[in-house]
Order: C-alpha cells, then sequence, then structure tokens
C-alpha cells in the first residue's frame, strides 16, 4: 500500500499515539484507551444530532413537504435548538414515581448502547477492544438495554409507560432470538466471535469483488434477517409498537421529561448505529471498500458511509410502513423469523461442507428461498377473514 | 408473492421524497411568513370598533349600550359608559364607551357582539398575528387598539360593509328629512338648537 494513503489511513490512529506519547509511559495505555472513549461519544452523539434532522428532512420529503428549514443553514442547526429546549425545559418526576430507578433508567440506556461500540471496529486498527468474544459482549450488553427499558416503564408508575415496557420486553426477547441466531452463519463462516477477526476475512478480493458474508446465499438471507430484528430491537417503525404515539403515546418514556427524555431518544438512536454497525461488521465487510479499485480510500469513512447508508435504509423503512400490531408482530417473530433463521445455519452449514461452484449456490439458494415461500404462504393462510358479525350493534 | 407490497410502497415514498425535489408542485407548504396565502373574504378572528372620520375618538359608533358586553359568551368584553353624549354615527346624542376593553385570550371569536350590534359599531377583523410578549396588557386590548376606521372595514370586508354603508345612509338620511320636516313645521319656533351635524363623512 502506498505509505501516503496508508498515512491517511491510520491517522487517527497516529493522533492518538501521539498524545497519549506525551504522558509518562505508566499512562499511555489508560490515556489510549480514554482517547478512543472521548472519540467515539463525540462522534457517534455527533451522528445522532445530524440523523434527528437528516430523518426528519427525509420523513418531511417523503410525505412531500419540506421537514425542518428554519434553523441556519437549511435547518441543519436544528439539532442545537432541540438540544437547548430539552436542557432549559422542566425536569418533572411523578410523586409516585420510584426516584432512584426513574433516574437511572436514562443512565442505563445511554451507557448501555455507549458500551456497544467497544467492539465494532470503525477502522483499520481502529477498534477500543478486540475482545476475543466481542460479538457476545455487543449482545449481552445489548440485553441491558431492555432492563433499562422496563426501569423506566415500571418507575414511572404509569399504566402506558407499564404497557409500553411489557410490549418493550416481550418484543426485544422475542426478537433478540432471530437477531443472534442470524449472526451466527457469521460466526460459523469465521470461526471466531472477534469482530476483528471477522472484518479480516472480509477484506479479501476476487477480481475487484469483495469477500462479504452478504454476497452468499446465507449471508444474504442473514442480513435481511438481522436488519429485520434489528428494527424491532431498536423499536424502530414499523415495529414500534413500545413507544406508539397514537396507542399508548411514549410508551416507557411517558413520564419522562427535559433532559431524560432526550437521553432515552439518544440512547435509541445509538442503539440503532450499533446494530447498524454491527451488520456491517458481520455481513457488509466492516470497513472494507467495496471493490479493490476503491481502498484507497480511508477504511473509516467506509465504515460511516456503509452507517449513513443503513440508516437512510431505516429512515425510508420509517417512512414506508405502517406500525404492526402485537399479535402480527409475535407471529412474524416466532413462525417466519425463528424459523427462517434456523434454516439458514442449516444453509450455511451446508455451504460450508459442499465443494465451490455454482451448484453450491443453487443448493444454498433453494434451500433458503422454498421455506420462505412456503413460510409466507402459511401465514397468509392462517388468517381466515369472514363477516363479522355485531351482535349489539345490529 | 411476499414482500411485494413492502416494495410498492418504498417504491411511492422513494418517488415522493425525489418528487419533492424536482416539482415544486408536489410541496404543498407554504412557508408562512414569507409566503401567505391569499385570505377569503369571510375570513374573521378577532372584533374591532368602527369609527368614521378622521377622529377616532369622535367617530367611534359605538354608543355604549351593553349589549354586546352581555351577550359575550366568555365574558370578555368591559364598557363603561360616559356621562356626557355626543352625535352619534346617525347623528343623534348618544352616550359614548369610556373604557371598552377586550380581553384577547378569552375571545373565543364567535362574532355574537357583531351579530347583536344594532349600531354596526363592532365588526370582526382578521388579523391573526396578535401575539405579545405582555400577557396581560398585551393581551387586554382598549379602546385605542381596538378603534379602526371604515376604511379599514372596507378593505378587509368590502361586501360588508358596502352593505352597512348603504343602510347608514338610509338612516341618516331618514333622519335628516325628519329634522328637516321638524324644523319645517316649528319654523317660527325659537332657533333653538340646529339639527345635530352628522358626524360622520359620508362615504
Amino acid at each position: 500500500m502506498h505509505s501516503a494513503i496508508q498515512q491517511a489511513d491510520q491517522i487517527f490512529v497516529a493522533l492518538q499515539h501521539r498524545v497519549a506519547g506525551y504522558l509518562p509511559v505508566k499512562f499511555q495505555s489508560i490515556a489510549d484507551v480514554i482517547l478512543s472513549v472521548i472519540a467515539i461519544v463525540l462522534v457517534f452523539a455527533f451522528l445522532f444530532a445530524v440523523t434527528t434532522v437528516l430523518e426528519r428532512k427525509g420523513l418531511g420529503r417523503i410525505q412531500n413537504r419540506y421537514g425542518p428549514n428554519r434553523v441556519g443553514p437549511a435547518g441543519f442547526f436544528q439539532p442545537l435548538a432541540d438540544g437547548v429546549k430539552s436542557l432549559t425545559k422542566e425536569d418533572l418526576v411523578p410523586r409516585a414515581a420510584d426516584q432512584a430507578v426513574h433516574f437511572m433508567a436514562p443512565v442505563l440506556l445511554v451507557i448501555a448502547a455507549f458500551l456497544a461500540y467497544a467492539v465494532l471496529p470503525v477502522g483499520r486498527n481502529m477498534v477500543l477492544a478486540d475482545l476475543n468474544a466481542g460479538v457476545l459482549f455487543f449482545f449481552a450488553v445489548g440485553t441491558l438495554v431492555e432492563l433499562a427499558v422496563f426501569m423506566a416503564g415500571w418507575s414511572s408508575r404509569n399504566k402506558y409507560s407499564l404497557l409500553g415496557a411489557m410490549r418493550a420486553i416481550a418484543q426485544m426477547i422475542s426478537y433478540e432470538v432471530p437477531l443472534v441466531l442470524a449472526s451466527i452463519v457469521v460466526i460459523m463462516a469465521a470461526g471466531s466471535l472477534s469482530t476483528v477477526s471477522i472484518v479480516n476475512m472480509q477484506t479479501g478480493y476476487s477480481g475487484i469483488w469483495p469477500h462479504w458474508f452478504v454476497l452468499t446465499p446465507w449471508g444474504f438471507a442473514g442480513f435481511n434477517l438481522f436488519m429485520i430484528a434489528a428494527t424491532a430491537e431498536s423499536n424502530r417503525s414499523p415495529f414500534d409498537l413500545p413507544e406508539g404515539e397514537s396507542e399508548i403515546i411514549a410508551g416507557y418514556y411517558i413520564e419522562y421529561s427535559g433532559f431524560k427524555f432526550a437521553l432515552f431518544f439518544l440512547g435509541e438512536y445509538l442503539g440503532m448505529f450499533a446494530t447498524s454497525g454491527l451488520a456491517i461488521t458481520l455481513f457488509l465487510g466492516g470497513w472494507a471498500a467495496p471493490f479493490s479499485f476503491l481502498t484507497w480510500i480511508p477504511s473509516y469513512l467506509w465504515f460511516f458511509a456503509k452507517l449513513l447508508l443503513m440508516i437512510a435504509i431505516f429512515i425510508w423503512i420509517r417512512g414506508t410502513l405502517p406500525r404492526l400490531r402485537m399479535d402480527q408482530l409475535m407471529n412474524f417473530a416466532w413462525q417466519f423469523m425463528l424459523p427462517m433463521t434456523l434454516i439458514n445455519v442449516f444453509a450455511a452449514g451446508v455451504w460450508h461442507f459442499m465443494p465451490g461452484g455454482v451448484i453450491r449456490w443453487l443448493v444454498c439458494a433453494v434451500l433458503l428461498i422454498v421455506p420462505a415461500v412456503l413460510l409466507s404462504r402459511g401465514l397468509k393462510q392462517g388468517k381466515k377473514f369472514e363477516a363479522r358479525t355485531y351482535r349489539f350493534a345490529e | 408473492m411476499f414482500g411485494e407490497g413492502i416494495l410498492k410502497g418504498l417504491a411511492e415514498t422513494a418517488r415522493n421524497f425525489l418528487g419533492s425535489y424536482v416539482s415544486k408542485k408536489r410541496l404543498t407548504t407554504v412557508q408562512y411568513p414569507e409566503e401567505r396565502l391569499p385570505q377569503i373574504e369571510a375570513y374573521r378572528n378577532f372584533p374591532f370598533l368602527v369609527y368614521d372620520g378622521e377622529d377616532w375618538q369622535q367617530g367611534l359608533r359605538c354608543v355604549s349600550c351593553f349589549i354586546c358586553e352581555k351577550e359575550c359568551p366568555p365574558k370578555c368584553i368591559f364598557i363603561e359608559k360616559s356621562t356626557d353624549k355626543k352625535p352619534d354615527a346617525v347623528g343623534k346624542p348618544q352616550f359614548y364607551p369610556t373604557v371598552f376593553n377586550i380581553d384577547v385570550s378569552v375571545c373565543m371569536s364567535c362574532q355574537i357582539c357583531v351579530e347583536v350590534c344594532p349600531f354596526d359599531a363592532i365588526k370582526m377583523d382578521t388579523d391573526f398575528e396578535l401575539s405579545t410578549d405582555n400577557r396581560f396588557s398585551g393581551l387586554l386590548w382598549d379602546k385605542k387598539h381596538l378603534a379602526k376606521s371604515n376604511e379599514h372595514y372596507h378593505k378587509i370586508h368590502p361586501t360588508e360593509a358596502a352593505v352597512v354603508d348603504a343602510q347608514l345612509a338610509a338612516e341618516r338620511a331618514k333622519v335628516a328629512a325628519k329634522a328637516k320636516a321638524a324644523a319645517e313645521a316649528k319654523p317660527a319656533a325659537a332657533p333653538a338648537t340646529p339639527p345635530p351635524v352628522p358626524a360622520a363623512t359620508e362615504k
């Protein structure tokens, strides 16, 4: 690799070591970690601010209106105005609320969301902690979000918030299963739980084409299943039942105001970025360039380009699909997602033990498409629409 | 097939998203403070007191009859009657309001005060930008704030104002004729007071 390109690629790593180098040797390793943490917190909080305004503008355009366009150039300083507003608002706590838990819930949510970034490689050599069990760590701290959500719903002492929390727990636990099962195929292929080595597996090229896992039948299916489950995990539309504005107002964070409300918002978006980041790491080659002739662009730029693309898709989906009903949500999780992810694990195994070639592709594709069609047909036939008779209304 | 509806929906939203950048026709939003939609004539928002002529204090049509104050459902009108009289729009000497306050924050724009006013003294305005940084005195409008000229009335509700003016002119003519007849019937009587000159300028 050309040295200038390499320098551009490693500029942040070099900067980190340069800054840490000013300290005595004893403190250098801890300074490295602290600098990484600061970078993660700043970058992803900034991304959150940008995403809120992009989302509002995108949704506006989808609905044929302008969206925010008043604060700053084209409305891009809107997050600043929102931040000032939420900071200056009164922080209301219900008298009947469990004060301590009520306070801790948003803090825990944000901490859990930020913890997940520790194992995301955002560029070459740019990972806070290269854990042996990085993927496992990610899912482990991901479950903390559920705890925070239930703490918020329970401690508020409000029927709506409790309902929202119950929905959130049911939904998140149901979708955690397909989420983990969908990522197992990658762990099978990579033979490692470390996010760094998973990305390293995908950095090669055949001709100009990358070795991303999404470019295999099981990887493609796994990616789609993972993204559906990730949408449900991050409580995004169309799976936003826990906070359905039209039904239970804001769900588990109904009793939060001011900055705590903003923290919930932040935590939710950070969770979305983190799961998107994991999807990129597992299936879309992490920081690897999509074509071999584009490797001169720094790796972190590729990661964030992919992340922004995922965010755009999330916004697009949110602007398109209506909210599911609770039974539809559960049926989808247990009757479609779970069998499909299990079949996908089987397909990945078949792929692993078959010799390379077109036949392997065909067998795996058939293994996945046929069950998908059959399962969706089965889901459809399960619903029999009958003319409803109303006993009292007629 | 499964997923077909989702793809269709995604295509539709993508078309909206891109289309809103291409064709202005898609965007129905009016950028309010800079752009405004033309107001329809029947639009009404908050009452004002009509005055004729140049001087708002002299030309105020209100005779302080308290009907609007009594009829006002949310009771947002407060009137104090004068002790002396001055000629009204038609020409008869009448009382006038020394105080006429309307509370903007209480008024519900029902137009009942306008309906009941026998003197066409109170009408509905179209100004809707009533916000103020003083929630006490800024929202309690006094006589001076409420008084607006007949010309203003003509500008905002031309059709209605023309009808009102015609009625007032007819009444004035009737009063003038009566006064003339009375003057002719008793020509010998003392010069007495001349029939009061209509304070209003005919429009």
